[in-house]
């Protein structure tokens, strides 16, 4: 474990050199150990990959302060258990319609590959959410089979529609809310990503597993009709 | 009980001090752009200095008062007046029913801070009245205010006393105090040591412009590239509110208070606590200047400033409070 200071603020602690499985359970085990803390002088946690950055109140806790606090939190032992009990499956039903994937083609193109078989990828890989971040409730899904990594849009779009599920690099992922976006659109989900009105906002939790289920228009449609009326 | 929106000027959002303990979520604390002039603007009413209010955005807000209330204004320069009647800012001035309040553009500085007695009545959500622009939620349905929003405001607790319409006598030391013009005050970054002694040395004496793209989460600033020495790829880390980032294109960029939580660009600088609402006042075309100090100096000056801004508000005693 190494700890800086970032700010005058916060602390940046790294778990890891490299992104893996083991530096994001490391991060996942000290981040649900610094939580149970519950200590009031901690502001805000931003997670990532290898590391993360644990932002305090100047005014309550020194530098020196925060460091031992880091210490304290990094030999803690119960969550680990906890962690591996905790770990969910969430699925997040996907509409691979051309509508909603005027990337697939070139995705298709750049793995060589036909759409069907990038989608059958797509939706048969178990994901982990490394973390989230971007924007409220984007997961960064590690796990994408290595056929579909694809460099990122040189120029990322202006607008990309809410519920859009995309590929970027090594990672899987779903825009939350209307966004630019430079990573590539293959889908479209019509379940809401966040709410922060509900007592979970995040769909998906840092942490958490995640797959896509497949399904056709009409099934999307239901999906977004209940959807609309349970806001009501 | 309503407050109307007749013109929202350019932005106008809702903002408190901000939403902790969901970065994990992705959700970055938001709040007011500057902080400072939020809480001067709620103590001026009377409010707890993390009482919603408005934050105006380079272009201010006209607004219709159907009932008496106290405001303040904080914040950047800016005519405001009812009718031809000019509104001082840094003070607690009476609304009467009718009376619409007409902000004009925001001459110094990038945001002017509207409090209200009793403070703007919006849902909570995750904790904070603020507006979360890139996630549309909180605040006022998730946006910026638009022609027609009718604004609701919790009555007072007590009476409202009359509100003098004299100068604060001190708004100019105060503007002074918390608005000097010197750089801004800067720790070294997590990755500082990436870049060159002379690159940071340059970074420290070279002289920056803010962009036209720059908002609330970032503002861009324009001026001598950096280049780190060596190229290495960082892998995406959590990023403090005010670090200085290092793109591609070598001009830094600062990050506000809708910043992204994580980022990718190595980072080498930190604007300190002290000076973070100064940031929120910086418009495009405003020069920019670093100057570094240690971690320990700038948790001294943000006491320094703390005890400062308590002396203020005592020593305006009954006057600031009613």
């Amino acid at each position: 474990m190494k700890v800086v200071a970032a700010s005058d603020s916060s602390v940046l602690v790294t778990l890891g050199a490299e992104v893996s499985l083991e530096s994001h359970q490391r991060v996942m085990q000290f981040f649900h150990a610094a939580q149970q803390l519950n200590d009031r002088r901690i502001r805000n946690i931003h997670l990532a990959y290898t590391s993360m950055l644990i932002d305090f109140d100047p005014l309550r806790l020194t530098y020196a302060q925060a460091i031992r606090l880091a210490k304290k939190i990094a030999t803690a032992k119960t969550p680990s258990r906890r962690m591996r009990r905790d770990a969910r499956v969430v699925t997040i039903p996907v509409c691979y319609d051309a509508e909603f994937a005027p990337d697939l083609a070139d995705v298709s193109a750049h793995a060589k590959l036909p759409p069907d078989e990038v989608i059958r990828l797509h939706s048969s890989a178990m994901y982990v959410a490394y973390f989230l971040g971007f924007q409220p409730g984007f997961a960064y899904l590690g796990g994408l089979p290595d056929a579909l990594h694809i460099p990122r849009l040189a120029t990322p779009r202006k607008h990309v529609a809410a519920g859009s599920v995309a590929i970027g690099g090594g990672h899987a992922g779903v825009y939350p809310a209307d966004s630019p976006g430079g990573w590539r659109l293959i889908g479209r989900t019509a379940l809401r990503m966040f709410d922060a009105s509900a007592a979970s906002p995040a769909r998906i939790a840092p942490g958490d597993r995640v797959q896509f289920r497949p399904i056709d228009r009409t099934e999307f449609e239901r999906l977004r009709t209940s959807r609309a009326d349970s806001a009501r | 009980m309503t407050i109307h929106v007749k013109n929202p000027g350019m932005l106008t959002t809702v903002q408190d001090l901000g939403r902790y303990g969901y970065a994990h979520l992705g959700v970055s604390a938001g709040g007011a752009a500057d902080a400072i002039a939020l809480r001067i603007a709620n103590r001026l009413v009377g409010n707890a200095e993390n009482a919603a209010a408005l934050e105006m955005t380079l272009l201010g807000a006209t607004l219709e008062f159907h009932e008496p209330r106290i405001v303040a204004l904080a914040g950047g320069e800016c005519d405001c007046r009812v009718g031809t009647d000019s509104v001082p800012m840094w003070e607690a001035v009476a609304m009467r029913a009718g009376d619409v309040i007409s902000c004009g553009p925001v001459t110094t500085g990038a945001r002017v801070y509207m409090t209200v007695r009793g403070g703007f009545v919006v849902p909570q959500m995750l904790g904070s009245a603020s507006t979360n622009l890139n996630g549309r939620f909180g605040g006022f349905e998730g946006r910026a205010l638009m022609k027609g929003d009718a604004l609701r405001v919790r009555r007072p607790s007590r009476d409202a006393a009359v509100a003098n319409r004299e100068r604060n006598p001190h708004a100019v030391e105060l503007v002074e105090r918390f608005y000097p013009r010197q750089p801004l005050r800067v720790t070294r970054g997590v990755q500082a040591d990436w870049f060159a002694a002379d690159t940071f040395e340059r970074f420290l004496s070279a002289r920056y412009q803010v962009g036209d793209d720059s908002n609330r989460s970032g503002l861009r600033l324009k001026g001598e590239p950096l280049t780190p020495s060596e190229n290495r790829q960082l892998i995406t880390e959590g990023v403090a509110l005010g670090a200085v980032q290092v793109p591609a294109d070598g001009q830094p960029m600062i990050l506000c208070v809708d910043q992204q939580t994580t980022g990718g660009y190595p980072k080498i600088a930190n604007v300190i606590a002290a000076d973070i609402h100064r940031v929120g006042q910086l418009r495009p075309r405003d020069d920019v200047r670093f100057e570094e100090v240690t971690i320990a100096e700038a948790v001294r000056l943000l006491r320094e400033q703390e005890k400062w801004f308590s002396r203020m508000l005592r020593s305006r005693g009954g006057n600031m409070r009613r």
